[in-house]
């Protein structure tokens, strides 16, 4: 799979057309062979170290969670008064935010199943959110991790209703692409539970909704207790007084659909990320495989609160890479990952948050309408968007632009 | 809070309030024995009466569904972040049960287990407990099992023969006998190297005098001559015995050369007097080379000779169909709970023998015999 025409890694040429879109920095079959055992070899290094502090780092994490729970539900039930409705719903938010990106998440991911512990095994951790756990493991563990930036196949890609990619052909529907970007951004955990609906493919007609009766009463015994608990039961607590609670719980509800909308779409579709399709991804090599979910995430800078709040999603790059190492240690990862980045002159795509949204904002935008002639597909390395080509310069300048 | 305590339509309200985590994950932020729907213990002593070993006493929380004597429980430690589990045969009589207080009618209520932990080369749980355990330590504790169990209903007479840290059941069922005035003959044949080893051995001789039924007969048997025995198992040591015994319902725990000897006393029509229990550090499956062994898939119940291949690639050429995923170690759509043997890590090259085990099947091959539950 790799290209026949070794360019020396360190000087790529400019032609971008020249270069095959899997290997747009000319790696030789040599390096991918080694960029593997390079990323082989941090792996196994975490994993010979995991141990107490990797365990009392999640344990401290759920114990937060709950204890921001607790008093989010509790400042709520007097949501009456509004200094304790505004600090219930900034706790219930913070609360769900946890659950569902630091601890759900990577749990899921199954970074803590050598734990042992069945109440951080991956198989068996249920989430507060509208999405089954077991759907997720399969859409989000199998479908967008093993087929990253695969347009087709990678469900993350504009979750079936937005057009996030030039490679996903325009119809006037997508001129409707922020807009439902935005409703998708406030309905956020209704996305991710409905996402292996496929829900384009009843539209297309060729499948129809019976076909996925069985994900639907999955989705619908959710939806509803989760509904229950912050609609009906926790209002109902308040009594007369119900309706702060309700408007509260909303609120935490949307604030962390809006959040995780966020940092999600931060994690693969800002400027300099790439796509690849099916056939490019075939056969690849474990080496080949690492420089995929290299090119294909980005990472967001910020503060260790940061980090945790994103679910350490903010090292999409190293998440990517390692999706099952415990996320606390991305940070650390991070700087050998970069420096692997530099040698074999790679891009290593991070920002900060507003950068990287706005590009994304604006990738939103831009496909809306339809790509102009100019930016049709193969004469580019796909994804780069429009602006690299326009410019005509490479991503590696990028890397004067991250945080050091 | 006990669950028996709240009426049903309460817990109700709690469980769908608390979804999708439940009260206990709750509750455990406060008090790790608080939960009820796991059953824990709390260490409240630990006596180390040798040097190599401890021997703790367990509070257990209102979970705690009890144990027969002569069973073994599963007690889950957590070491460096990893949480291990070992079976262990509390020594403590049965009973306890507090079926005559109406709030636990049927249940049990608090009371203590006593585990012994004996030191050797590879017992990582039992050398933590020698090394570590403290009063405030909290550990799983699952309830009784093994058939190896006194019976509900009194045996006429009971032989006992145990060897080394094997008598920590055979000590429950003693325990649990003379707690009940039991007043049939009693015998205990035990087998130590020297009386230094003699666990209970101030315990036992008490008892002996205290109760005519109960005959003590002790091998050191690196000793001769200082024990009432001499010498390792031997039929016989068996006419010292009161009650004879064939009669006998007759509970046999220690090292494996001890039982084999038992069992090939017994091998005569006997066989349904003769309850066993093999007592040792577990014996770690000598690692094989990747394509010895054979591979047991526990749920379906197939074996299958080890190819070399990855579990799931021999699972599915078994016509079996577990789950998968990305079939390359990332999704762990696949993983399953090893319960013994070796394997190996096809990415990382790790080799583990550990028991009850969590491992992708995609990317683990076995080394020599491995049982999987699918």
């Amino acid at each position: 799979m790799t290209t026949a025409t070794p360019a020396p890694p360190q000087a790529p040429p400019l032609d971008l057309a020249a270069r095959p879109t899997t290997n747009p920095y000319g790696l030789t079959s040599e390096q991918f062979e080694q960029l593997g055992e390079e990323m082989n070899a941090i792996r196994q290094r975490v994993l010979a170290d995991r141990g107490q502090r990797d365990a009392d780092y999640i344990r401290g994490i759920v114990r937060a969670q709950r204890g921001l729970e607790v008093a989010g539900r509790g400042l709520l039930w007097a949501g009456v008064v509004p200094p304790f409705w505004l600090a219930g719903t900034a706790a219930l938010s913070l609360s769900k935010i946890l659950d569902n990106m630091e601890i759900g998440h990577n749990v899921m991911h199954g970074q803590y199943e050598w734990m042992n512990d069945p109440k951080l095994s991956g198989k068996q951790f249920e989430w507060d959110t509208a999405c089954p756990a077991d759907q997720w493991r399969h859409s989000h563990n199998y479908m967008h991790h093993t087929h990253t930036n695969i347009v087709g196949k990678d469900r993350d890609i504009g979750y079936g209703i937005l057009r996030m990619s030039e490679e996903q052909p325009w119809k006037p529907y997508y001129l409707g692409n922020p807009l439902w970007a935005a409703l998708l951004a406030t309905f956020f955990e209704y996305g991710v539970a409905l996402h292996d609906l496929e829900v384009e493919r009843i539209a297309a007609g060729e499948i129809s909704l019976m076909d996925k009766r069985e994900l639907l009463k999955g989705i619908g015994t959710k939806v509803r207790a989760q509904a229950l608990k912050d609609y009906v039961f926790f209002p109902a607590l308040s009594g007369p007084l119900f309706a702060f609670p309700l408007a509260g719980n909303a609120t935490a509800n949307i604030v962390r659909n809006l959040w995780s909308f966020t940092i999600i779409f931060c994690g693969h579709f800002p400027e300099g990320t790439h796509e690849f399709d099916e056939a490019e991804a075939a056969e690849e090599t474990r080496g080949q495989w690492y420089h995929r979910q290299l090119l294909g995430s980005a990472n967001l800078s910020g503060s260790r609160l940061f980090h945790i709040l994103s679910g350490n999603l903010s090292f999409q790059i190293e998440h990517h890479l390692f999706p099952d190492l415990p996320a606390n240690r991305y940070a650390e990862i991070s700087v050998e990952v970069r420096e692997i980045c530099e040698r074999y002159g790679l891009p290593y795509n991070v920002g900060p948050l507003h950068r990287q949204f706005g590009s994304v904002v604006k990738k939103i935008g831009r496909l809306a309408l339809p790509s102009s002639a100019a930016l049709s597909p193969g004469r580019l390395a796909r994804g780069i968007g429009g602006a690299v080509a326009k410019g005509g310069r490479l991503l590696r300048p990028r890397l004067s632009l991250s945080r050091s | 809070m006990s669950p028996q305590l709240l009426p049903r339509r309460s817990l109700r309200f709690l469980e769908a309030v608390t979804t999708p985590h439940g009260v206990d994950s709750y509750l455990e932020q406060i008090d790790p024995l608080l939960v009820a729907g796991e059953c824990r213990g709390e260490v409240v002593g630990v006596e180390r009466g040798t040097a190599d070993s401890a021997t703790l006493t367990l509070r257990p929380n209102r979970a705690w569904q009890g144990f027969r004597a002569g069973q073994f429980l599963n007690v889950a430690v957590e070491i460096d972040g990893v949480r291990h589990q070992r079976c262990y045969s509390p020594a403590c009589a049965e009973h306890r049960r507090r079926d005559d207080f109406p709030p636990y009618k049927g249940t049990f209520g608090p009371s203590a287990i006593e585990i012994t932990a004996k030191r050797h080369p590879e017992g990582l749980v039992s050398n933590f407990l020698v090394e570590r355990a403290e009063p405030g330590m909290v550990v799983g504790l699952s309830a009784g099992e093994g058939d190896f169990q006194l019976p509900e209903r009194r045996p006429e007479s009971v032989l006992l023969i145990g060897g080394g840290s094997g008598i920590t059941p055979l000590m429950a069922i003693l325990r649990t006998l003379f707690a009940e005035g039991y007043e049939h003959p009693v015998a205990l044949l035990y087998y130590t190297p020297d009386a230094e080893r003699c666990i209970y051995r101030e315990e036992l001789e008490r008892l002996a005098a205290a109760h005519p039924n109960f005959q003590l007969l002790r091998s050191y048997t690196r000793a001769p001559g200082t024990g009432e025995l001499d010498g390792h198992f031997s039929p016989t040591h068996l006419p010292e015995a009161e009650p004879c015994f064939a009669d006998a319902e007759t509970f046999a725990c220690g090292p494996p050369a001890l039982l084999d000897a038992v069992r090939g006393t017994w091998a005569n029509g006997l066989e349904h007097r003769l309850h066993v229990e093999s007592f040792v550090p577990p014996t770690f499956v000598p690692v094989g080379a990747a394509g010895e062994g054979t591979i047991r898939f526990a749920g379906p119940e197939v074996e299958v000779a080890n190819s070399g291949a990855s579990l799931l690639e021999q699972a599915e050429a078994a016509g079996l169909s577990p789950a998968y995923g990305c079939r390359m170690g990332i999704c762990h759509t696949c993983t399953c709970r090893k319960r013994a043997g070796t394997h190996k890590n096809l990415i990382t090259g790790e080799v583990s023998s550990a028991p009850d085990e969590e491992i992708q099947l995609c990317v683990s091959a076995a080394l020599g015999d491995l049982t999987v539950e699918l």
